[in-house]
């Protein structure tokens, strides 16, 4: 019997040689690597964004999905790998970016006028290979357009990453990825801070409002759902199966962009 | 010490064996190789389904076209040179082209790039035949038979079946490959009797001593070295005496050397003009295959390829050129530079890349001459480090993004880059070139983990940056102020309450340009009516976009405007 046994497992071998590498070898496909997000609230809550996945952000607008996205982009350009944003929505500021760290030399920006180009667009760059994080923004449109986005694009696009060192981050207001995506983040906006050079309870903003500025919010980010042992940047090993945890950051208002553009406010 | 002495002496002896059998392999030092029938050849260099067909080549002034050259099969079907055009035509099987002497430049350079691809000693003889010095190239390719196997091999690459003769002395060498087919290697001294069996007319005498040989019948090289010298210099002159060294194989001269331009360029004119694509591509790849050998053959490779069309005019175009008021002439050529980040010479590739700019910008009209030219750069040698981060391949990454410029257009892709200016939102693309420099990489990462020493990763808890959305193009908007502060919003059919407002903050520039600009902006938290019934089918609910927006009044307009949000 075990002679048997070898035997078929040498046809079967024989048969796939050059197709499967390694038909018996069992692959742990929830081991994943994982780089950080540049957010060490959102690298604890998630472990980091996984290589040859499919990473889903969502939230309305103002929620902080852009801000989550280019504090990854910035990690990853300072490590000099190639990234790529297809821009559905040609939303996408430099001038924010770069404040934010991000290496604009290392970032193909793709400008889409459309859902259709902006599909496309990602097919092509996923196919063509050798980027280490391709993001796709749909953040700004519509929620009822993308619910008609079939369903085996979303296959097509984690097949297309799978087994390559390529991250894949969408943007959306709403989650679609559904099972295609191995992490899934809602994002959401806490009111904002500001602050002010005058007396906090004797002024408000309709009578003084050039002495206010803004300084950035708060957003909380919520764990929907991830489907990987996380070998995370710092080592530790944990396993993200449960739903529902959340963690909220920070973000700061761009002195260096904001600073460069302005000068004095106009005399009332 | 004894033995030391004795193996040095050992040592010597070895390589002074070692030196002599290198002198004796390289007596035979020179090489000439011939193409046969170049006419015919430098058509089916083009048209390679040629090759098992009938050819016969006219040339003439019209009406007179007259058989120029023929290949094998032609001859053999009853084409004979000299042949009327209307004649050829009764022959069912062959096939009639036009001479060609673009086709033949172009076939003489890729015989003078095969040249250059072994040795650098060269002489440029005749249009179909060049000599090279061999001198010294064993060490690279080993015996005479190797280097002669060696160039038949790179001939036929580059697309021309030629003929190789190795021997002492470069006329020996010239005479053989002229006369003999395939490789023929003439060991020293053995010139005459090798060259005995070739007709006196391979040694191209002129006409009238031809016929004097003739008539004394002297019908081959053999018979003409056999007479005396001296009586045959009596007879014929210093022309007789020249064609008697030629027949020993005694002539001794040096080369000329000639120095092949650095030039590739490839030209087809095309009998029927071509308007569509698919076949323009077929006779593009063709040109491609043929320009790629020959950089191959002098290993360097293309960083642009330059393509010229010479066009037909159009009834279309003389129409506009008709409607148009102020009629100018236009342009009977189109020209496009293909630039490459890296040296390339992968013909399919570059053929995939010159189909996606014809297709994203074609010619107007049919197509009656092709020129490409590419301009010659030292090959890509890069090493992939251990340690670099995944980087797309420089050849896939332009095909990736040519395609891509294809779908979005050319103005819609590359790296952004900020410009020297205040003026809000400006910034230019430029072409995405990822960091491939291993040391600048490195150095990069080093100056990160300064930054952060405590932490292997960029992750950093001082919080992130607030990211801007930027609305292109701006979006009008409707604005109600109270007190000289805005408190209340239409936006896209919605309308808002202000609850928060930071401002004004005014800028302003360019007041020497046209396009001057001022405008006081403010940031605004927007509370959405949620009761308004949205007119917009982008927003599925109001209070889904309520948030931070930065909105602007536009001074030199007079209306406000919202420049994006902040998310």
């Amino acid at each position: 019997m075990a002679v048997n046994l070898a035997t078929l497992r040498s046809k079967v071998e024989l048969a796939l040689t050059g197709r499967v590498a390694a038909p018996f070898t069992y692959r742990d496909r929830h081991a994943v690597e994982t780089v950080s997000t540049g957010i060490a609230e959102i690298d604890s809550l998630a472990g980091g964004l996984p290589r040859g996945a499919l990473t889903e952000i969502f939230g309305p607008a103002c929620s902080g999905r852009t801000s989550l996205l280019l504090s990854a982009l910035a990690a990853r350009t300072a490590q000099a790998e190639a990234c790529a944003l297809i821009d559905g929505c040609d939303a996408f500021d430099p001038h924010s970016a770069k404040a934010a760290g991000v290496e604009l030399k290392q970032l193909l920006w793709v400008r889409c006028r459309n859902i259709d180009q902006t599909l496309r667009a990602t097919d092509l760059l996923l196919q063509g290979g050798g980027f280490g994080f391709i993001a796709l923004d749909l953040g700004d449109m519509s929620a009822k357009l993308l619910r008609h986005v079939p369903l085996d694009a979303w296959f097509r696009f984690r097949r297309a990453v799978e087994d390559t060192p390529t991250i894949l981050v969408v943007l959306e207001p709403e989650s679609n990825a559904k099972t295609c995506a191995s992490l899934v983040l809602r994002m959401e906006a806490e009111p904002a801070r500001w602050s002010t050079t005058l007396d906090t309870r004797a002024s408000y903003f309709f009578r003084y409002p050039s002495s206010w500025l803004f300084d950035g919010f708060g957003i909380r980010a919520e764990l929907l759902h991830s489907r990987m042992h996380s070998s995370a940047p710092n080592g530790f090993k944990k396993h993200f199966d449960s739903a529902g945890r959340s963690e909220t950051f920070e973000t700061n208002a761009m002195p260096g962009y904001l600073s460069a553009a302005r000068i004095e406010p106009a005399p009332k | 010490m004894l033995r030391e002495l004795n193996q040095l002496r050992n040592e010597r002896k070895k390589y002074l064996e070692s030196f002599a059998s290198t002198e004796k392999t390289v007596s035979m030092a020179f090489a000439s190789i011939h193409v046969p029938n170049f006419l015919v050849q430098a058509i089916m260099r083009a048209e390679p389904n040629l090759c098992d067909r009938a050819v016969a080549l006219v040339d003439g002034a019209p009406p007179i076209w007259n058989v120029v050259a023929a290949n094998e099969a032609a001859l053999r079907s009853g084409i004979e040179l000299g042949m009327a055009k209307s004649q050829v035509v009764q022959f069912r099987n062959v096939e009639i082209r036009q001479r060609s002497r673009l086709q033949e430049k172009s076939a003489h350079a890729a015989l003078l790039d095969l040249g250059a691809s072994v040795s650098p000693r060269m002489e440029d003889t005749a249009l179909d035949t060049i000599i090279l010095d061999i001198a010294g190239l064993s060490s690279m390719f080993g015996s005479e038979e190797n280097i002669a196997t060696q160039l038949m091999r790179r001939a036929s690459g580059l697309g021309l079946a030629a003929h190789v003769a190795v021997s002492s002395n470069p006329e020996a060498a010239l005479q053989a490959a002229r006369g003999f087919s395939g490789i023929t290697l003439i060991p020293p001294g053995e010139e005459s009797k090798r060259l005995g069996g070739l007709p006196v007319r391979a040694l191209l005498p002129s006409t009238e001593i031809l016929e004097t040989l003739e008539r004394w019948g002297v019908r081959n090289c053999a018979a003409l070295a056999a007479l005396p010298l001296l009586q045959l210099s009596e007879r014929l002159g210093q022309e007789g005496v020249r064609l008697h060294e030629l027949a020993r194989g005694a002539s001794l001269r040096s080369i000329v050397l000639a120095e092949p331009a650095v030039h590739f360029e490839e030209e087809m004119v095309l009998d029927f003009a071509v308007a569509e694509l698919e076949p323009l591509a077929f006779l593009l790849g063709r040109l491609l295959d043929q320009l790629c050998a020959r950089l191959e053959a002098r290993a360097l490779a293309a960083c642009a390829i330059r393509l010229r069309f010479d066009l037909e005019d159009s009834f279309e175009k003389d129409f506009q050129v008709l409607d148009d008021k102020s009629p100018r002439l236009a342009a009977k050529t189109y020209e496009k530079v293909l630039g490459l980040p890296i040296p390339m010479r992968n013909s399919k590739m570059l053929l995939k890349l010159l189909r996606l700019q014809l297709q994203a910008d074609p010619p107007h009209a049919s197509i009656v001459k092709i020129t490409l030219a590419a301009e010659p750069a030292h090959p890509r040698a890069a090493q992939g480090g251990l340690f670099l981060p995944s980087c797309p391949d420089p050849e896939k990454l332009e095909l990736t993004i040519s395609r891509l410029a294809n779908l979005v257009g050319n103005s819609n892709i590359g790296s952004p880059e900020l410009v020297d200016t205040h003026r809000p939102g400006e910034f230019r693309m430029s072409r995405f070139v990822p960091a491939s420099d291993e040391s600048k990489i490195l150095q990069k990462r080093e100056v990160v983990a300064t930054a952060h020493p405590c932490e292997e990763d960029t992750s950093t808890s001082r919080g992130a940056a607030t990211a801007f959305r930027i609305f292109r193009p701006e979006v009008q908007v409707k604005v109600e102020l109270q007190d000289g502060c805005p408190a209340r919003i239409y936006f896209r059919g919605m309308r808002g309450k202000i609850v928060a407002a930071s401002g004004p903050w005014r800028i302003s520039g360019d007041w020497w340009r046209e396009d001057t600009w001022q405008q006081d902006e403010w940031e605004v938290d927007i509370r959405f009516d949620s009761s308004a019934s949205s007119r917009n089918e982008r927003t599925s609910s109001p209070s889904a976009l309520d948030g931070l927006y930065r909105i602007y009044y536009d001074s030199i307009r007079a209306a406000w405007f919202a420049r994006g949000r902040y998310d």
